[in-house]
């Protein structure tokens, strides 16, 4: 279960208010999209729930407790870029996270521990059309394999909530296709509540469960930074809540995801 | 037409173009060699290459009659030593400390601005402070090194671990790290080629340190040996030692730049 409650929430910096009185909460395993103008404290609302950044008044709760004040495995991020570790193969980037979690010492996990992750790996690497890639390093990557990865390699810690801040936003057009296909997998399988902040409006439709639009209310044109910016629509999208989109499985299987090669992908329509 | 800056030499012209200001400077050095020693026989500043090489002979090749040792191995022997120990020192101190600084900002906020005040400390002004703190062995001589380069490495390095992206240090704890994990696992592995980087950089003031620390007080080494026969005017002995310390100094460059390509590919490809 992941709730997420956000009641009478304020973030401002010194005289600058970034969101005014946000009032919210979101179900387990939505699918919430958000856009707004930039600016409008769309990725500031991120960076609270991912515990960066604190709320200046107001309550910020999943599942009834305050977000913690830093990030945790709980809450799974993905950045439009930086999020890979470029010292490390696209494997070894996949096998981090159950390493960073299943050796507290060293950080490696070694024999049949190390076995049984690099299966987990294996499997997800696969589904994400990466396995053929698994030794070439992350700047070797096209941008639509890096964020494929970044996905994955947050996926695999399996964390109640995903933080996606644009993360198509600086890809090719024609890759957006796929990579919808990706996340919307992805989603169903593990059973997250994600929150995406996207400036493709499209997007936003196509994904979402739900459209958060972030905008101010208010607007003083003497000084723009006194008000901040809410939720000034709030739209439920017509789409089957994954439970009934597909049954619960017990173990989730890797899904099967054709694997598009990216230059045919380039220039399909989106 | 196209522009100069378009305009690029195949290899083999790269090569001839390289090896041109070597060749200008042999050249210059010949004809001005000669030109003295035709209006004087005696002159010692420009040495004829006969003499060069009979001087790199009786240095290189044949034992010194009074310690029975061949003195260009012996001195290479204490010079590359000291220089190792202390670039190894140096190098221990700036990834240990660099690392912490750049992760920690507890850690930077106590420790850094010392770290800077004694990186401005010029080193040379207090060797007669390790002379007489130290005595005049081969602990003094390696610590004027550390004393001159580790600071900088230091500094160097709190300063790269510091530009790591925001957003891979996010994402490591959402994968869950903890301080030391992030630290042992995405920041330690990241600094190492800049390790390199910074030593290959820190070179020049190695030896720069060490040839003074030999000049002032040992009874071996190229330092001390360039500083012993200047009283006798020996151009002779000093020009083969600077190429040969020189050539050193290329050598250990170039093994460090291989090292970095061989053990850190991820850096190679990154950069390209």
């Amino acid at each position: 279960m992941s709730t997420v409650t956000v009641k009478g929430l304020w973030k401002h910096y010194d005289n600058h208010v970034v969101l005014e009185n946000l009032n919210l909460t979101v179900r387990d395993r939505e699918f919430v999209t958000i856009v707004g103008a930039s600016g409008c404290g769309k990725t500031t609302f991120l960076r609270m729930l991912l515990g960066v950044e604190q709320p200046t008044r107001g309550q910020l709760l999943i599942d009834g407790k305050p977000v913690p004040p830093e990030p945790g495995p709980d809450r799974g991020v993905v950045f439009q870029r930086y999020s890979l570790f470029p010292h490390l193969t696209v494997q070894e980037n996949l096998l981090l996270g159950l390493e960073l979690s299943g050796a507290r010492l060293l950080g490696r996990l070694f024999g049949a521990a190390r076995r049984q992750a690099l299966e987990k790996a294996n499997h997800l690497l696969a589904a994400i059309g990466l396995h053929s890639a698994r030794n070439k390093y992350p700047s070797q990557l096209s941008g639509g394999m890096q964020q494929r990865l970044s996905l994955a390699q947050s996926v695999i810690c399996e964390p109640k909530i995903l933080l996606l801040d644009e993360p198509f936003g600086a890809l090719d057009p024609g890759l957006t296709a796929d990579m919808h296909e990706l996340i919307l997998d992805l989603w169903r399988t593990h059973r997250m509540t994600i929150f995406m902040i996207t400036h493709d409006l499209k997007e936003s439709f196509h994904l979402g469960t739900r459209l958060l639009v972030f905008d101010k209310r208010r607007h003083d044109p003497q000084f723009p930074e006194a008000f901040g910016a809410t939720v000034t629509y709030d739209i439920p999208l017509n789409r089957q809540h994954p439970v009934q989109a597909s049954p619960p499985r017990e173990n989730p299987a890797p899904v099967a995801i054709p694997q598009v090669a990216e230059d045919a992908a380039v220039g399909a329509p989106v | 037409m196209t522009r100069l800056v378009n305009l690029r030499p195949n290899r083999g012209a790269a090569l001839a173009l390289g090896a041109l200001p070597f060749l200008i400077l042999l050249a210059a050095y010949v004809i001005g060699s000669n030109a003295r020693l035709a209006a004087n026989p005696d002159d010692k500043l420009l040495p004829s290459g006969a003499a060069l090489i009979d001087s790199v002979r009786s240095y290189a090749f044949e034992e010194d009659s009074r310690s029975g040792n061949v003195l260009l191995w012996v001195d290479t022997a204490a010079s590359l030593a000291r220089l190792s120990v202390a670039l190894v020192i140096s190098a221990v101190l700036g990834i240990s400390a660099g690392l912490w600084l750049g992760a920690v900002p507890y850690v930077r906020a106590f420790a850094a601005p010392f770290v800077t005040a004694l990186a401005m400390i010029p080193p040379l002004a207090i060797l007669p402070i390790l002379f007489i703190v130290l005595g005049l062995g081969e602990v003094a001589k390696i610590t004027l090194i550390v004393i001159g380069v580790a600071p900088c490495l230091i500094r160097d390095l709190a300063l790269r671990a510091g530009e790591l992206p925001s957003e891979q240090l996010i994402k490591a704890q959402t994968l869950g790290a903890s301080s030391w994990l992030l630290a042992v696992r995405v920041i330690l592995p990241q600094l190492w080629p800049r390790l390199i980087d910074a030593l290959r950089l820190s070179l020049g003031s190695a030896w720069l340190f060490l040839i003074a620390a030999e000049a002032i007080a040992s009874t071996e080494g190229l330092g001390y040996r360039i500083f012993l026969v200047r009283r006798y005017l020996a151009m002779d002995v000093i020009l083969p030692y600077v190429a040969w310390i020189t050539l050193l100094a290329f050598g250990t460059d170039w093994l460090l730049r291989m090292a970095r390509a061989r053990w850190f590919p991820w850096a190679e490809v990154q950069a390209a």
